[in-house]
């Protein structure tokens, strides 16, 4: 640190790049920041450290992106203050690179400026891995404004009703409260809360031309769902993308998500990232009586045989499992690949999430609707 | 406002203070309790379940040398449970003596039942007028979102208006220890009026000196073997890594049965002490527990 720099300016610079990484360093921390290093050592390194990681983060997630910008920033090899951080990358890049691998049919050219003026009923029904840049933007959009409410659930708990089972408890506090005088009968009846939904959406190279559509599902989910709508991505490494996705802006969700995914496009090891969102969230609760949905293609490259079981296991706790698979869509698709084939036996729902239309209807069936046309028997092999 | 005074000018005192009463903490969490109590802020602590959480705030009110006032959070907590409810019963049996001994001021009468000594005090109201005093609200993540709300209220400001009495407002504010299990996302809010710290699981050194600070009795190579096989037990991928807690009880159990080492025959007649899933015990005693044991 530089001795004539200002320990203020300092921090506030280091808040920056926290904030630049994805930390949630707002001013109120950063004066909590300041207020704990009042108590403690500035020039002591450990001390500045905890001093900005108690107050500066509210995730595990933070820790190591807190632990990367500590030492750039405090080494001073990097991303100084008033120089502002270089922007994360867009989705709409990932999408469209030319490193992008083929998708598996090879029919995934984008129509450029085709789009000008589609018929929102005519786009509806189009596989959005064929759409061009111009449609894509207006699906995308369109897709924000899908409501993605989900089903109610009947909770243990009561809540006052006027109608229902008697409640007498109440009933006697209200007799008591009038000195004993009697007092009409209370009701009560169970609440009703909103049920869970996780959304784990695969973002490995075959699911490339989906990817961004389900994505920005999964934002209308959570902007819509309020807290009981949690998303992953899935890939080679699975991602918590609930906070990433909370931001109003559906673009600017689309940044922060895509800056926080570290294997864009990548292999998939869904066996493998099915056990880690299991141990590490699902079996605490997160899985318990929720809609997951999984959305991918089933192109497994580790062994089909863990994600059977781990399918196997999520089905035991979760209330309904539902795998949206865009190539369901295609004439004659088969659900062939090892990994699809493993886990249909422990699917609820077997939908497509292709189209606007597909994802209209795995809004429903979040919801708690039935979806009209879709197979929907459990399959049993 | 005054804050809870503590003794320790550093965090390095505070943690030789928690480790007289057998709390082993490392230098993140001892700067965090440090910090908590200084700045008055609530400590949030994550972390997995059994790595020393709740123990925290007991060990800290044994510091302070403060009683501990525990709100353990549940689906539907609401505020007649959290904060406070007025007794009705006491209130209409002052009424009837009142009637009794003839009393007239209707006024005074009527004021005199929405008196303190007629509001019950739960776990937050206690912590505002208990000074000094440590308050665990323990898994908050498992109490609905509304009831975070207004512990915002009550941890921002640390008052409680009661609109029959008045402001209750903490001399010294507590201090504050909020836990959770991330079952759920606790909300930004709360946690930005907080401290942080997500706690790991222990180093071996760290863990092998709190299994001997607690358990005495264990032998020198016990503890050492026990240790060892609770890392290798959270390496081994398990439905449920064991805790510290789980350590403890099974190096407790182990000096209950008067073992001296940690063999493959009492590992499994003990397996039950730590870990707790069927399908983990399975797996462990497939893959042989010999691996857990070995170069100890």
């Amino acid at each position: 640190m530089d001795a004539g720099r200002d320990v203020t300016e300092t921090m506030v610079g280091f808040a920056r790049t926290l904030r630049a990484a994805g930390c949630p360093a707002d001013p109120e921390r950063v004066r909590a920041m300041l207020g704990a290093l009042d108590h403690l050592d500035v020039l002591a390194p450990a001390d500045v450290y905890w001093a900005g990681r108690l107050t500066l983060c509210a995730d595990p997630a933070d820790l190591p992106r807190y632990d990367r910008c500590f030492a750039a920033y405090f080494s001073g090899a990097t991303a100084r203050p008033g120089r502002p951080a270089p922007p994360p990358p867009t989705l709409r890049r990932t999408l469209t690179d030319g490193a992008r691998p083929p998708a598996p049919d090879g029919a995934d050219d984008p129509e450029v400026g085709t789009a000008a003026a589609s018929d929102v009923e005519v786009l509806r029904d189009r596989d959005v891995a064929r759409l061009g840049a111009a449609e894509r933007a207006e699906v995308g959009r369109l897709i924000a404004l899908l409501d993605a409410a989900t089903e109610r659930r009947r909770s243990r708990r009561f809540e006052p009703a006027p109608t229902g089972r008697p409640d007498p408890a109440r009933t006697v506090r209200e007799t008591l409260r009038r000195g004993g005088e009697p007092a009409p009968p209370r009701y009560r009846a169970h609440r009703t809360r909103p049920r869970k939904v996780v959304l784990i959406v695969d973002v490995s190279g075959s699911m490339g031309p989906y990817a961004d559509a389900l994505l920005r599902f999964a934002h209308a989910a959570v902007r819509s769902g309020g807290r009981s709508v949690e998303a992953f991505s899935a890939g080679t490494r699975l991602t918590r993308l609930t906070r990433e996705l909370r931001h109003r802006d559906p673009d600017a969700a689309m940044a922060a998500a895509s800056a926080a995914i570290p294997d864009w496009s990548g292999g998939t090891r869904l066996g493998a990232e099915l056990k880690e969102f299991l141990d590490r969230f699902g079996q605490r609760g997160l899985a318990r009586g929720a809609i997951v949905v999984i959305a991918s293609d089933g192109w497994e490259r580790g062994d089909a045989g863990l994600l059977g079981e781990q399918m196997a296991r999520l089905r035991r706790l979760a209330h309904r499992v539902v795998w949206a698979n865009p190539h369901r869509a295609r004439p004659g698709y088969e659900p062939l690949t090892a990994g699809m084939a493993a886990a249909l036996p422990h699917v609820d729902d077997f939908t497509s999430g292709h189209s606007l239309a597909a994802l209209e209807d795995l809004a429903r069936l979040i919801g708690g609707g039935r979806v009209r046309g879709s197979a929907h028997a459990r399959r049993a092999r | 406002m005054a804050h809870i005074r503590t003794t320790a000018a550093s965090p390095a005192e505070l943690a030789g203070l928690l480790e007289r009463h057998a709390y082993l903490c490392d230098d993140g969490l001892a700067t965090a309790c440090f910090l908590a109590l200084r700045m008055g802020r609530p400590l949030f602590l994550e972390g997995e379940a059994g790595v020393g959480k709740t123990e925290l705030a007991k060990t800290l009110a044994a510091v302070l040398d403060a009683p501990l006032i525990r709100l353990q959070c549940y689906e539907g907590l609401d505020a007649s449970q959290a904060l406070y409810d007025w007794d009705f019963p006491r209130q209409l049996l002052h009424l009837r003596a009142a009637e009794a001994a003839g009393v007239t001021d209707v006024a005074r009468l009527e004021g005199e039942l929405y008196h303190r000594r007629f509001l019950l005090a739960r776990p937050l109201l206690q912590a505002l007028e208990t000074t000094p005093s440590v308050l665990l609200v323990d898994e908050v993540d498992r109490a609905d979102d509304e009831f975070e709300a207004f512990l915002l209220e009550v941890l921002s400001d640390f008052t409680i208006s009661v609109p029959e009495l008045g402001t209750v407002r903490a001399e010294a504010p507590p201090a504050v220890v909020v836990t959770s299990n991330r079952t759920r996302e606790v909300h930004d809010a709360l946690k930005r009026r907080c401290l942080y710290h997500w706690l790991e699981h222990p180093t071996f050194d760290r863990e092998v000196a709190i299994i001997r600070r607690r358990l005495p009795d264990a032998a020198g190579r016990l503890a050492g073997q026990v240790a060892r096989a609770a890392q290798r037990l959270r390496a081994a991928d398990l439905l449920k890594p064991p805790g510290v807690a789980e350590t403890l009880d099974w190096a407790e159990a182990l000096v209950a049965l008067g073992a001296r080492d940690l063999d493959p025959g009492t590992a499994a007649v003990t397996l039950g002490t730590v870990l707790k899933y069927r399908e983990d015990q399975q797996r462990v005693r497939a893959a042989g527990l010999g691996a857990l044991l070995d170069g100890g």
